[in-house]
């Protein structure tokens, strides 16, 4: 029963939202729009277990005085920080529970909770997704290091779309006559990204789509188990 | 005197006379939409076209400079009675026409009859191979290097005496790319059960959280070690995307598992984790089906499960007939959507357009 219940739902729900898809007319579109209103509700609730989740790790990891035992104290003290301050005083136009606060707000500037959000949260997640420039860097260093066939033709096809995509492209051969306007670095650049890389996306595109389907398939027919924990 | 007043009559008459607009409902859809056709005369200047609301009021719905023309105000209320307002500019004078129609909610997508076929075909051809799977033949299954390598990783974590992490991406349980990594999840759970490696997986959403304790919970029970499963190590971070990377980043450098794998949808942070990875020296599996973060994982992973590989990793490691043969349903679609690419290149080159715009869904 533990398995064929949730079997038997999968089934259902997977054939109804299929013939949603094709039939537009009612019941079927309400269908639809009420088991994506149930997922919502059921991820509101599933919320609280990813707390339950978040301090019970940490506090554990502190208790035990495990290595690095500060770095989840601190996450432990922000989650605190900011639940207490949009509790207390609200965020942005939502009032909290001692209203909008307003001494404090005036003093900070906004109120607490919006005020580590934009002097904390925001700078430490630019921070983070800067890192991407770099990590870019290095790996783009490892893929253009010429070991074959392959890796140079890489090589190659990265140097002229990075120079096509540059002013210096524009410039190194922006002498080139009307005739041989293929060849000129930025129309190269276009070529490779408009053709050959976008034929490539398509095909994984595809492919991708078809895995969907029988993915889907699998699981609708009861045929993956797996994601239920089990075969049997 | 009395001959201008005839030609200004004249020109009157042709111009109500030329004029026309109407709205009817769109055919074969939700109900949710409504043709606007009108057609003016050729001194027309500029048209508007209002949707009357409730009480009256009209919000414009449309602008444009063509004497004939259509447009579909998408976005209404099906089985509702709309009223339409043409306003039509010319030189020194402007005309106002009347339209109204009703939605009406339809049984069938017609323009989707191209997709519906496909999708019938590539169907069957899957239940067809899993039917001939269940009668005992057997079918060719490609190396999938990146899951083979999963004995490896897990061996390599073993030895070195280190954890496994597994990120089941960052999207919730509603994405189908999310539920194909808990299906890998379940087979990597049962390998690090049996080797008694610890395995780490931290979730960006609760209901992959509930989702993955369940599935590694199981697998642990499967290979018969219950005792070695801890959910303290199936864990959530947090919702935020860059607070997930950053949280993982940690866990990568802290705890420096020997293996990691990264399996189901990414976005920007596909790189971040990527070299973090790298740079702790783990072996590392990807496997997404964003082809934009592909080339990401290509460069930063040892192995990477590109698009349908991700799909297809729970039927290869499961070994299970049924499951191969579905895969054999998925080449099956690809030698169709290969023969319809050639016959579409061929019928466009002679200018016959009609299978594109079948396919395109530009039936209506």
């Amino acid at each position: 029963m533990k398995r064929s219940l949730p079997l038997i739902f999968a089934f259902v729900v997977g054939i109804i939202v299929l013939i949603s898809e094709f039939i537009p007319h009612r019941p079927f579109n309400q269908i639809v729009s009420t088991l994506e209103n149930w997922f919502m509700i059921i991820s509101g609730f599933a919320i609280l277990l990813g707390q339950i989740s978040l301090i019970r790790m940490n506090a554990n990891k502190i208790a035990n005085r495990l290595p690095d035992w500060q770095y989840h104290l601190a996450g432990l003290v922000s989650f605190a920080l900011m639940l207490i301050f949009g509790l207390l005083w609200g965020m942005q136009e939502t009032p909290g529970l001692m209203g909008d606060g307003q001494g404090i707000s005036a003093y900070l500037g906004s109120k607490p909770f919006d005020y580590l959000f934009e002097n904390a949260y925001m700078p430490l997640s630019a921070t983070l997704f800067s890192l991407l420039a770099f990590f870019i860097a290095s790996a783009a260093y490892r893929a253009f290091i010429i070991r074959g066939f392959e890796s140079n033709l890489l090589m190659i096809t990265a140097v002229i779309v990075i120079i096509g995509r540059t002013s210096i492209g524009t410039m190194l051969t922006g002498w080139l006559p009307e005739s041989l306007s293929f060849w000129h670095i930025p129309n190269l650049a276009d070529f490779i990204m408009e053709f050959p890389n976008s034929a490539a996306q398509r095909a994984i595109l595809i492919s991708a789509g078809l895995g969907i389907v029988g993915s889907s398939l699998r699981i609708i027919l009861g045929i993956e188990r797996s994601y239920l924990g089990g075969d049997k | 005197m009395k001959h201008g007043m005839v030609l200004v009559f004249l020109f009157t008459i042709t111009i109500l006379c030329a004029n026309s607009f109407h709205a009817t409902d769109s055919p074969w859809d939700d109900g949710k939409a409504i043709d606007l056709f009108w057609e003016l005369s050729p001194m027309t200047r500029q048209v508007s076209i209002h949707r009357l609301n409730e009480n009256g009021n009209p919000v414009e719905v449309h602008k444009s400079t063509l004497a004939e023309g259509s447009f579909t105000d998408y976005g209404l209320e099906a089985n509702t009675h709309y009223q339409y307002r043409l306003t039509a500019y010319f030189a020194d004078d402007n005309l106002t026409l009347m339209a109204d129609s009703n939605t009406r909610e339809q049984w069938f997508f017609l323009r989707k009859l191209g997709f519906l076929l496909l999708l019938l075909i590539v169907s069957c051809a899957i239940i067809y191979y899993i039917r001939a799977a269940r009668n005992g033949n057997e079918f060719f299954i490609r190396r999938i290097a990146g899951l083979d390598s999963m004995e490896e990783a897990v061996g390599r974590a073993t030895e070195k005496g280190r954890p496994i992490l597994f990120v089941p991406g960052i999207s919730d349980l509603d994405d189908i790319q999310t539920i194909a990594s808990l299906t890998i999840l379940s087979h990597l759970a049962e390998r690090s059960a049996e080797y008694n490696t610890e395995l780490i997986v931290p979730c960006r959403f609760s209901m992959v959280l509930s989702a993955a304790r369940e599935v590694v919970k199981e697998a642990y029970i499967k290979v018969g070690r219950p005792d070695a499963y801890k959910a303290d190590n199936i864990f959530y971070l947090t919702d935020d995307q860059f607070g997930f990377v950053a949280g993982i980043d940690g866990i990568m450098l802290r705890e420096k598992p020997a293996a990691n794998f990264f399996m189901g949808s990414f976005y920007a942070e596909s790189l971040i984790l990527a070299e973090t990875g790298f740079a702790t020296g783990a072996i590392q599996t990807a496997g997404t089906a964003q082809a934009h973060q592909l080339p990401f994982f290509v460069v930063s992973c040892d192995y990477t499960l590109i698009g349908e590989e991700l799909f297809a990793a729970s039927a290869y490691l499961s070994k299970d007939p049924q499951q191969l043969g579905s895969l054999k349903g998925h080449d099956f679609g690809k030698l169709m959507i290969i023969v319809l690419i050639v016959l579409g290149v061929i019928l466009e080159i002679l200018g016959i357009s009609a299978l594109k715009e079948f396919i395109a869904g530009a039936v209506s």
